[in-house]
């Protein structure tokens, strides 16, 4: 399951740390990295049912219709 | 009556004289019938999937009447990639070894990214197993070996030029009309399989459709001979600085014919690609502008991933490309349609012979119809990943190509198709639930896996030692009733069959006491660790689809 409780060992530095790494990237070049991110954390992470859980809830609130177009076969 | 004996041809030739091979027309004596002549099995269609289950049929004794709307084989070289199940399938019909012999394998795969490349990997070959995981090998000769084992079976009737033009569909079976070069005629066919391919006329006669998602992509074959050597590799480059935001593949085929497919896109236009004016740079562009070659044979394609909703109507069976269609990444077409004849042979058999009833022969669908969707599911994934349909798709593809780089993990994410492996069954209503714990892979509804074992001290293997029917493979002594059970080889291993280096029984996960039971088409069907006479009779049964 999800942890979704406070578990960031330094929140505050974790937040800062986040957005400096984007420092000086064009939105372009901060996709990408997030993108990189996304996978180096979902590989560490490991658990399908996490991921699942974890993509659902960053999904949640985005239009339904967007999520039929996207989910097509 | 064997029209065909009379007329020998180059099978074994040159993959030019093989192509060049035209089959005689013969006209039949069915012709000139007043009525309608009868035969139980009409297969339509002599491609890899319609030869391999006539010659599945025949050589369980029955009669076939295969029919082709062309009197050659496959033109250019198309499906190139035979799989580990499709030549274990072949090995049964008496052509494995033939395909083998001529087919190349590579082992070192290498992908790259913009102008670098980002990893290499070696399909180091798992030991114990007769078979690779696969060989290239061109279509035509494929063909050409199926077509030379057909002929030698007297109860094939190859008919040539035979163009199914009108079914007529009943409850006891269909009536065909087929245009010839002499007019047309009508065969009463108990039951048609129609492996006519993706185009298939007789889904179309029959109003029937094959759905699912069309890519609106165009991709270049072009085969190409080296004239020096060349690495026995496959390379494949997600947008290369000589084909910008596309993709390419380039793998061998025997005598030094190299495929390769170039992504051209929704707009590129199909006549002028297959221009040799514009083929030629492209293929420069890759190679090198000294490379010496010469053009083989060139082909612009789309595709759709897409199935029929059934594979079975009334007493018309679909198999191959005909029933699904998936992209060429991972090459599921011609291996999974060859996995369909199989699945349809012994049932079909088993139907005539009155072994079984109808209801075995619908498994078929259901059966079929799962492992198409594994095939589609798979051949969509690889290219969706190959060919991102969105921004996101690709900057997502593009971040796991630059991390496979330095991390193992992302190469695994990579997909430039995942190679073709046999569907476990797992929901088969063939299959009897384990009541007892294995470990491993060889739940019932898996393919069996192969092993080295030795019968009579000789080196034989394990796939090829089974029974045409069903077999019981026993680890240790057998009880006595299971010498006598209907349509079963019973193979006590360690009396029988030496498990040569202790494969088999690691593989199945065997203890003494252990049996497996395997169908005619080698899945297992149920598996016991002490099994009873009255357990294994009714798992039989079940597998047969016949009331217990």
């Amino acid at each position: 399951m999800l942890n979704t409780q406070p578990n960031l060992e330094a929140c505050d530095d974790f937040y800062e740390a986040l957005i400096t790494a984007h420092l000086g990237l064009s939105t372009d070049e901060s996709h990408a990295m997030n993108a990189r991110l996304v996978l180096l954390l979902a590989n560490h992470i490991g658990d399908s049912a996490v991921l699942r859980h974890a993509m659902l809830l960053a999904r949640r609130g985005m239009v339904e219709s967007s999520l039929r177009d996207s989910s097509q076969k | 009556m064997k029209p065909n004996g009379m007329t020998t041809y180059a099978l074994d030739g040159t993959g030019a004289e093989v192509q060049a091979i035209e089959f005689a027309y013969v006209r039949s004596p069915d012709q000139g019938a007043a009525q309608p002549v009868h035969h139980p099995i009409v297969v339509v269609g002599a491609g890899p999937v319609g030869l391999s289950l006539a010659i599945d049929l025949a050589q369980r004794g029955q009669p076939v009447v295969l029919l082709d709307n062309d009197h050659r084989l496959s033109a250019g070289s198309r499906a190139i990639c035979f799989a580990k199940r499709t030549l274990e399938i072949w090995d049964r019909l008496g052509v494995g070894q033939r395909m083998v012999d001529k087919g190349v394998s590579w082992n070192l795969g290498k992908v790259f990214f913009h102008d670098e490349q980002v990893y290499q990997f070696d399909l180091l070959p798992e030991v114990g197993h007769e078979r690779p995981a696969f060989i290239n090998l061109q279509q035509y000769y494929a063909e050409a070996y199926l077509v030379e084992r057909a002929l030698q079976l007297p109860n094939i009737d190859l008919r040539w030029d035979n163009t199914v033009n009108a079914v007529e569909t009943r409850e006891d079976g269909a009536l065909l009309t087929i245009d010839t070069p002499d007019g047309s005629y009508r065969i009463d066919a108990a039951w048609a399989a129609a492996c006519d391919g993706s185009r298939s006329g007789m889904r179309r006669m029959m109003g029937l459709e094959s759905k699912g998602r069309i890519f609106h992509d165009r991709f270049l074959i072009a085969d190409v001979k080296m004239k020096a050597d060349f690495p026995a590799e496959r390379w494949f480059w997600f947008d290369p600085p000589f084909h910008p935001n596309h993709s390419v593949l380039l793998h061998m085929q025997p005598d030094n014919v190299w495929r390769i497919d170039f992504q051209l896109g929704w707009d590129a236009d199909p006549e002028e690609e297959k221009k040799p004016e514009k083929i030629i740079p492209r293929v420069r562009a890759l190679l090198g502008h000294d490379a010496d070659f010469e053009m083989e044979w060139a082909s612009v394609y789309t595709f759709a991933c897409q199935r029929m909703d059934r594979f079975v109507h009334g007493r018309v069976v679909f198999a191959g490309d005909s029933a699904h269609g998936v992209s060429p990444f991972g090459a599921r077409g011609a291996n999974s349609g060859v996995q369909d004849a199989e699945n349809l042979a012994w049932k079909l058999d088993w139907l005539l012979k009155g072994y079984a009833g109808p209801e075995l022969l619908a498994s078929y669908g259901p059966e079929r119809e799962y492992a198409a969707d594994e095939n589609l599911r798979n051949s969509t994934r690889a290219t969706d990943f190959i060919t991102p349909k969105s921004e996101i798709s690709r900057l997502f593809r593009d971040a796991a190509l630059e991390l496979a780089r330095e991390h193992p993990f992302a190469r695994r994410i990579v997909n430039s198709g995942r190679l073709s492996v046999p569907a476990t069954l797992h929901d088969s209503r063939l299959n009897t639930p384990d009541q007892d714990a294995f470990a491993g892979t060889q739940v019932p509804g898996a393919v069996l896996l192969d092993a080295p074992v030795i019968r009579a001290e000789k080196l034989s293997w394990l796939l090829r030692e089974l029974g045409p029917d069903f077999t019981l493979l026993v680890f240790g002594a057998a009880p006595a009733w299971a010498t006598d059970l209907p349509h079963v080889k019973t193979i006590l291993m360690g009396t029988d069959l030496v498990d040569a280096q202790g494969l088999a029984a690691q593989r199945l996960d065997a203890r003494p006491g252990s049996a497996y039971l395997i169908r005619p088409d080698q899945h297992v069907c149920a598996r016991w660790r002490a099994p009873t006479e009255a357990a294994v009779r009714a798992a039989l049964a079940t597998a047969s689809a016949v009331p217990a």
